[in-house]
């Protein structure tokens, strides 16, 4: 895990981690004291460790199509008003025209993980436009914080 | 980070206590116990107790609603005891609180089976 004063500048933290479910813990453990030194409260923080969780998940299971010899790059930028987290893969690219959260109504096994992207973050922005992979920005306004 | 997975027989079928983490690593874990409790049969009911659960994932919501499915099959009843904050959490944003019988304890989820 690294500070960077890289492109996102002295508040990023970021840490890369191989496209294998065994080490999303790390990527949790990491962002949860980052989210409450941002100001934001245990629940909050909860519920955005689970959303980044849950698009690392995505990541390894679409992207890399479970392939563990892959990497998932997070930088998590805690900048004046808005908190961002960016997932770097170099999988399969994403098609946002196919990403639509279910109908929570219909009550099955699977397919919440892009529903709770959307609940818990402000704006999801999938990026295909570098080279291989995708760029997953998920960012959250501060002032929405609740204690 | 694992789950450890304890399972008992009670009066009326099974209690299965989950501790730690069950995300899209230690979920497998929880669905191959599930259906070891399954095979056995002739139970009216399984408890699943997540006071231990530290985080779920919707991977965790997953083998909750197929287990919840199996028990149907069997004509078994499914009670959830003692959601902690982060399981709570993930129920609350899959609105999936009304959809479990959820009980703070042990004691009260065996009443009336």
């Amino acid at each position: 895990m690294t500070g960077t004063d890289g492109p996102y500048g002295l508040n990023s933290v970021t840490l890369t981690v191989p496209s294998q479910p065994k080490y999303l813990y790390i990527v949790r453990s990491a962002l949860y004291p980052l989210l409450l030194g941002a100001g934001f409260g245990k629940r909050d923080a909860r519920r955005i460790v689970l959303a980044v969780d849950e698009a690392c998940s995505n990541i390894i299971r679409h992207a890399y199509e479970e392939d563990p010899s892959g990497t998932i790059t997070v930088t998590a930028t805690d900048a004046a008003g808005q908190f961002t987290v960016r997932l770097r893969d170099y999988g399969r690219k994403a098609d946002p025209s196919s990403i639509a959260p279910r109908n929570l109504e219909d009550v099955r096994p699977g397919g919440l993980g892009t529903h709770f992207m959307g609940q818990v973050f402000d704006t999801v922005t999938y990026d295909t436009s570098e080279g291989e992979g995708t760029l997953l920005i998920l960012e959250k306004k501060k002032q929405q914080v609740k204690a | 980070m694992k789950v450890e997975i304890t399972t008992e027989k009670i009066g009326a079928g099974h209690i299965m206590a989950l501790r730690g983490d069950v995300d899209m690593n230690t979920s497998p874990d929880v669905r191959k116990n599930l259906g070891e409790v399954f095979r056995q049969g002739g139970a009216r009911a399984l408890l699943i107790d997540l006071s231990g659960v530290r985080y779920m994932d919707s991977s965790g919501i997953a083998t909750l609603v197929e287990a919840m499915q199996n028990c149907m099959k069997r004509g078994m009843r499914l009670r959830l005891v003692a959601l902690s904050p982060p399981v709570r959490d993930v129920f609350e944003l899959a609105r999936l609180a009304s959809v479990f019988e959820i009980f703070p304890g042990v004691n009260e989820a065996t009443t009336g089976l």
